[in-house]
């Protein structure tokens, strides 16, 4: 195979897997300061515990975080030279930003929010969380505004063939970054929502019928309920941005392959990008018009008017289905149980066991919605400036082959003992209750367990 | 030469990239070491040993990304020349980083009959990557040379800086505990340093003539004279740290942390003789540092962050070594 579609793959992998962990890193830190706050206020020791059990979740999410992070910093040189001598000037910058205000502020922090109990004042370390919590999130808010940049570049200039700033509020707030900065805050709000009800229910099922189980569970199911909603109204309005700044990815994402009005709203086919058409289609007549122009008559773009020029039409048209597909699962699961739990004091069992594959839900439809927005953008790396093709670099197919073989292999045995170590944390949580040992007393109070508790 | 901003702003980016690079190398270096001891010490050592670096490898790896970040921002074309001719060895790093990185969170977090695994993988991680930074060094020193002679030449660097690593982490574990694992760790930093004496000798000797351009460098009149305390002051700091370790520890736990003050300052001094070595180069004998550089203006907007930042950073890591100061037997890693 071509180095062109290895290197793609490999940062692909290496990005994908790297997300799963931010995704989980930028919510679960105001969560955790969502159970401090809580205990502080009320002195109520299942809070704590709450805190406790997540807290490790959180540690070992951020360093899967920070290692696969590294290896981010050096993809763009091993793969794609092409990328910082054309935008360097701009990506330059807002990278640099995002590992000096953030990364360090998370990373430094981090260590005093984990051992700093004993160490520091109750106010130190909840000052630290705070800190931790906004470094993830304004660490979120560089890269978005870097690779909403990507797919939407204002504020500068070229010169001699290379990218020069020319506005930077305009760069930082170009058209699509406050949609794509509020889908994904909203996405890994998700995430972490049903990750942890999820693993409650696990630990309801398991017996555990203890309060920290019950206030895990009772934040998990309320924000998800909370935030789903918004979330679906969030990722409308960024398709309607996407439809103003990227209509061919649009026409993608609705497999529409001639430009009119009255187009349907495709649920289910598998499109031919040779024959431009979709087999097996099954639509709702007017749909697309209806949602994305709110009249059945609204002229909808369709892939006819960017030959050559248009991203793949099959992964995105999927991507977007799946991730919209799990959107509205997220919200069927999440009201039912927030009904349940608010109306019955209790979770149907049935709904408990759909709750725990639930948990990694956040996953699939963050995956499936970066896939859309990224293989969406193609053939352009950073669109009308820099073609993907013209960024890679000079390394030997056989080479990028190799090493994304063993990614490949090491990922998925990460990914198991990573799961692995999570059922683990949630049983052993499970079978302790509200008996687990609350680490140190008097001036100790809010120390970390010792190692065995 | 003429002192305006196209001219300074990549040698104030050079000299930052230095120092991260620096900075990473001593503090990276010590916890990489800690791992590498991880093959000699026993179960319960372990323990504590993890407990001494808990509460800073993040950080401490941290440097790492702002080295490499500062290389890719402020230098592009070098990050991609660099990058792309070490295409493996910077995976193998990467494997490794993350092979140990990990190993940190799930040693604490998994059933206890699968700890001696995660140990195994920590150790198996901060030997890969300590070995693949040597190796990626010595190419670099050579100009990128992959032929066989380069890849022979990266192999004794690699071996090298393993070794120093070692007496780094055995340096720390001495300041960071006591009783029994102190003393042990004592004779470990004796072994690691004959290793890495024999190492930097070895190195030493064989970069001039390696490199005819190092060599033009360091042999001529006056700069040899100039350049004869860096060679000389490690030397003795060397032959210093030797006679300390028979002495260590102390009563009372008197300088506990000289051996890791020591050990940094040689490694400032080699650091030193290695900038002098390539400047101006960023890529040796290709690119020199105002080739490489980014626009004036771009680097102008990142030097506001760093200037503001930077002093913030230096200040709460201070900070973070004196919370977590003391002996690491009452932290647990979990």
């Amino acid at each position: 195979m071509d180095p062109l579609i290895l290197s793609r793959m490999q940062f692909g992998a290496n990005i994908s897997f790297h997300i799963l962990f931010p995704t989980i890193t930028i919510a679960l830190g105001w969560v955790l300061l969502f159970f401090k706050l809580r205990y502080n206020a009320t002195n109520d020791s299942a809070w704590m515990r709450a805190y406790f059990t997540w807290v490790k979740v959180f540690a070992l999410s951020f360093a899967m975080g920070v290692v696969t992070g590294v290896t981010m910093s050096f993809q763009f040189g091993t793969n794609w030279p092409g990328y910082m001598q054309k935008v360097g000037n701009i990506a330059g910058p807002l990278l640099a930003y995002e590992i000096l205000t953030a990364f360090f502020l998370e990373a430094a922090f981090l260590g005093i929010m984990l051992f700093g109990f004993r160490r520091v004042s109750n106010r130190i370390h909840t000052l630290a969380t705070v800190l931790v919590a906004g470094g993830t999130t304004v660490s979120a808010f560089w890269i978005i505004a870097l690779n909403s940049w990507m797919q939407t570049p204002a504020g500068f200039e070229m010169r001699d063939g290379v990218a020069h700033a020319v506005d930077w509020w305009a760069i930082v707030f170009n058209p699509s970054m406050p949609y794509r900065l509020v889908h994904m805050l909203l996405a890994s709000g998700l995430t972490v929502s049903f990750l942890i009800a999820g693993l409650s229910a696990l630990r309801y099922l398991a017996g555990d019928r203890s309060e920290s189980m019950w206030k895990a569970l009772r934040t998990g199911v309320f924000t998800a309920a909370i935030l789903i909603p918004i979330q679906i109204f969030a990722g409308d309005q960024h398709g309607l941005n996407t439809l103003e700044h990227q209509p061919q990815k649009i026409a993608a994402m609705e497999a529409n392959w001639n430009t009119g009005p009255n187009v349907p709203l495709v649920l289910f086919a598998l499109p031919d990008e040779a024959a431009k058409d979709n087999k097996f289609e099954i639509a709702i007549p007017d749909g697309a018009s209806l949602i994305l122009r709110h009249s059945t008559s609204g002229v909808v773009p369709g892939l006819n008017d960017y030959p050559g020029n248009h991203p793949p039409v099959f992964p995105v048209f999927w991507g977007f289905r799946i991730m919209v597909g799990t959107g509205l699962l997220m919200l069927a699961v999440s009201w039912s149980a927030a009904f349940f739990l608010k109306r019955r004091h209790s979770l149907p069992r049935p709904l408990a066991m759909l709750m725990v594959p639930m948990a990694i839900s956040g996953w699939v439809a963050t995956l499936a919605g970066w896939y859309t927005t990224e293989i969406g953008r193609q053939p352009w790396l950073v669109t009308g400036i820099l073609k993907t093709a013209d960024a890679v670099g000079p390394v030997a197919g056989s080479h990028v082959a190799l090493t994304l073989a063993i990614y490949l292999v090491l990922y998925v045995l990460l990914l198991i003992a990573y799961l692995g170590v999570l059922v683990h944390l949630a049983l052993k949580a499970a079978k302790d209750g509200d008996s687990s040992p609350l680490p140190g007393v008097m001036n100790a109070a809010l120390s970390q367990p010792a190692a065995g508790e | 030469m003429t002192y305006d901003w196209p001219t300074a702003m990549p040698l104030i980016f050079a000299g930052l990239m230095g120092l991260a690079i620096l900075i990473y190398v001593i503090l990276d270096g010590f916890d990489l070491g800690i791992g590498i001891l991880f093959a000699v010490a026993e179960d319960a050592e372990q323990d504590t040993m993890i407990a001494a670096i808990g509460p800073f490898w993040d950080a401490n790896e941290t440097w790492l990304v702002l080295a490499v970040g500062l290389l890719l921002v402020a230098f592009p074309l070098a990050h991609g020349v660099i990058l792309t001719a070490l295409y493996i060895p910077v995976f193998v790093l990467l494997v490794g980083l993350i092979l140990r990185g990990v190993a940190f969170d799930f040693r604490a977090k998994v059933p206890a009959g699968k700890k001696h695994r995660w140990n195994r993988i920590f150790f198996l991680g901060s030997i890969i990557a300590s070995l693949a930074q040597g190796y990626m060094l010595g190419v670099y020193v050579l100009g990128l040379d992959i032929g066989p002679g380069g890849m022979a030449f990266g192999a004794l660097v690699a071996l090298c800086l393993a070794a120093a690593y070692a007496a780094m982490g055995a340096a720390w574990v001495i300041y960071k505990t006591d009783g029994e694992l102190q003393k042990k760790a004592v004779r470990w930093l004796r072994t690691a340093l004959v290793l890495t004496a024999l190492g930097m000798a070895a190195v030493s000797l064989a970069t001039p003539f390696a490199s005819p351009r190092i060599f033009d460098k360091w042999f001529v009149w006056p700069e040899m004279l100039y350049l004869s305390p860096l060679p000389i002051l490690s030397a003795l700091l060397f032959l210093w740290l030797w006679r300390q370790t028979f002495h260590l520890p102390k009563p009372d736990d008197r300088g506990a942390l000289t051996p890791f003050l020591t050990l940094a300052g040689i490694f400032v001094l080699g650091f030193a003789g290695l900038a002098w070595s390539f400047y101006p180069y960023v890529v040796p004998d290709r690119l020199t540092i105002w080739q490489a550089a980014s626009a004036t203006e771009s680097l102008a907007i990142i030097l506001v962050g760093v200037v503001v930042v930077l002093p913030i950073i230096i200040f709460y890591s201070f900070y973070a070594y004196r919370v977590f100061g003391g002996k690491a037997t009452d932290l647990t890693y979990d």
